[in-house]
């Protein structure tokens, strides 16, 4: 893969509007089918004639399609939510490092998602439950602003059906609410947590991502077993430009996903 | 109180830790309670003189709206402990409170607990430390609440 590499046309053959501002779009390749990206990599999704950001993957590895959960926050991520199925779009990746959910075999898998932090969680999830039997406890806590903002709403019963448990906390309760209320990691007290033997997938703002880490720690589960999901500005992919840089790491290379042993001493500094 | 009983208030959080001839003089002042979703623990602006260290389920803490219904502003759990608004110098619940979920606590008179600490300074210190690190913990979340960390970021980034 290198910097001039260029987007593969996929086909835009799904659309889910997951939220008011957030739709999941499953791709099929046109003609180049890249290769299968792994639960935590990103693509580049290029609108053509706008611009291309960098988008977790969200769905399981079903070659030759790609999943994409797309929140519309600026003008490529707004372009990319109003594909519709049939339009062309197009991908570079996959880039970056995975969550590497299988190495907790026989361990509690912990994954603790804010906002659209759910979506790069989701295939670790999937994977994980794809193969149950290869975990011990696997859990679920998701944090959003509110109801209205959850993602995947239909598909928390099956998680909970394929033996994970969810618990799902809102910032702000509205009308017809019977859930938590309160920031995601008031509900870590509240789990079953055996934190020597626990790998945790964090995915959130930083600040989140961060207090999580902490309280995680807190309850025993070492900082190497520790995973966030971190981002910067990502471009090209291949660690060439320097954009993504944080600190010694290049994000698009050696992130997204890193151990919080290194990511801790990174997340406390202040950047220029 | 059941030995087995015993056993199960000395584990919950609030008061794990504690010396044992401690945890004997709350648990001996505590009632197992078992509340009914849906069911009014307290309302806001109501005396209050209670505390309640909840085992199972999960409370509301509410408030009334003018032109809302009642808004939830946070929720309790297994583990935590409910009623803070007694230590303030005019002990009126700021919030209500109700049983979102079948709920069992062990609860307490806020008047047995202060008549504890007043003749137990040792325990009072002890009570005091566990009640501010409730208080700091759920100003603290308060504070990461405000800073609507999920809104959408100024950023082009979907990751």
């Amino acid at each position: 893969m290198t910097l001039s590499q260029p987007p593969a046309g996929y086909r835009v053959s799904g659309r889910v509007e997951e939220t008011r501002d957030t739709v999941t779009l499953t791709l099929e390749p046109v003609s180049v089918t890249l290769p299968s990206p792994r639960p935590g990599q990103f693509s580049m999704l290029y609108a053509f004639g706008v611009g291309e950001v960098p988008i977790s993957v969200s769905g399981p590895a079903r070659l030759p399609c790609l999943t994409h959960t797309i929140r519309a926050v600026g003008a490529v991520s707004r372009a990319l939510c109003a594909a519709v199925p049939g339009q062309i779009i197009g991908v570079r990746g996959p880039f970056g490092t995975s969550w590497d959910e299988a190495d907790a075999e026989a361990q509690d898998l912990l994954l603790v998602a804010g906002g659209i932090g759910l979506a790069p969680l989701r295939p670790a999830l999937l994977s994980a439950l794809a193969e149950r039997d290869r975990y011990r406890r696997v859990t679920v806590l998701i944090g959003a602003r509110s109801p209205s903002d959850l993602l995947y709403t239909s598909e928390l019963d099956q998680w909970r059906g394929g033996r994970a448990a969810v618990e799902v906390t809102v910032d702000r309760a509205g009308a017809g609410w019977h859930g938590d209320v309160g920031v995601v990691t008031q509900l870590i007290p509240r789990i079953e947590l055996a934190g020597d033997r626990t790998t945790a997938l964090i995915c959130g703002p930083e600040v989140m991502m961060r207090l999580t880490a902490q309280a995680l720690q807190a309850a025993g589960v070492a900082p190497d077993r520790i995973r966030v999901s971190l981002e910067r500005n990502m471009q090209c992919g291949v660690a060439e430009c320097g954009h993504c840089q944080l600190g010694p790491l290049l994000l698009c290379r050696d992130g997204p996903v890193v151990s919080y042993r290194t990511a801790a001493a990174l997340l406390a500094t202040r950047e220029l | 109180m059941t030995e087995a009983v015993l056993a199960d208030f000395a584990g919950h959080p609030f008061v794990r830790g504690l010396p044992a001839e401690h945890i004997a003089r709350l648990a001996a002042r505590a009632d197992r309670v078992e509340i009914q979703a849906g069911q009014r623990i307290f309302d806001e602006d109501a005396d209050a003189r209670g505390l309640w260290l909840i085992c199972s389920g999960r409370v509301a803490l509410d408030l009334q709206v003018p032109g809302r219904q009642r808004v939830v502003v946070e929720t309790l759990g297994p583990g935590d402990e409910l009623g803070l608004s007694w230590l303030a110098p005019i002990p009126r619940w700021q919030f209500g409170a109700a049983a979102q979920l079948d709920v069992i606590a062990y609860a307490l008179t806020s008047e047995s607990v202060l008549a504890l600490c007043e003749a137990d300074h040792e325990l009072g210190y002890q009570l005091a430390r566990r009640l501010l690190t409730t208080a700091i913990a759920r100003l603290h979340a308060a504070r990461i609440r405000i800073l609507d960390l999920y809104a959408a970021p100024g950023t082009e980034s979907g990751l």
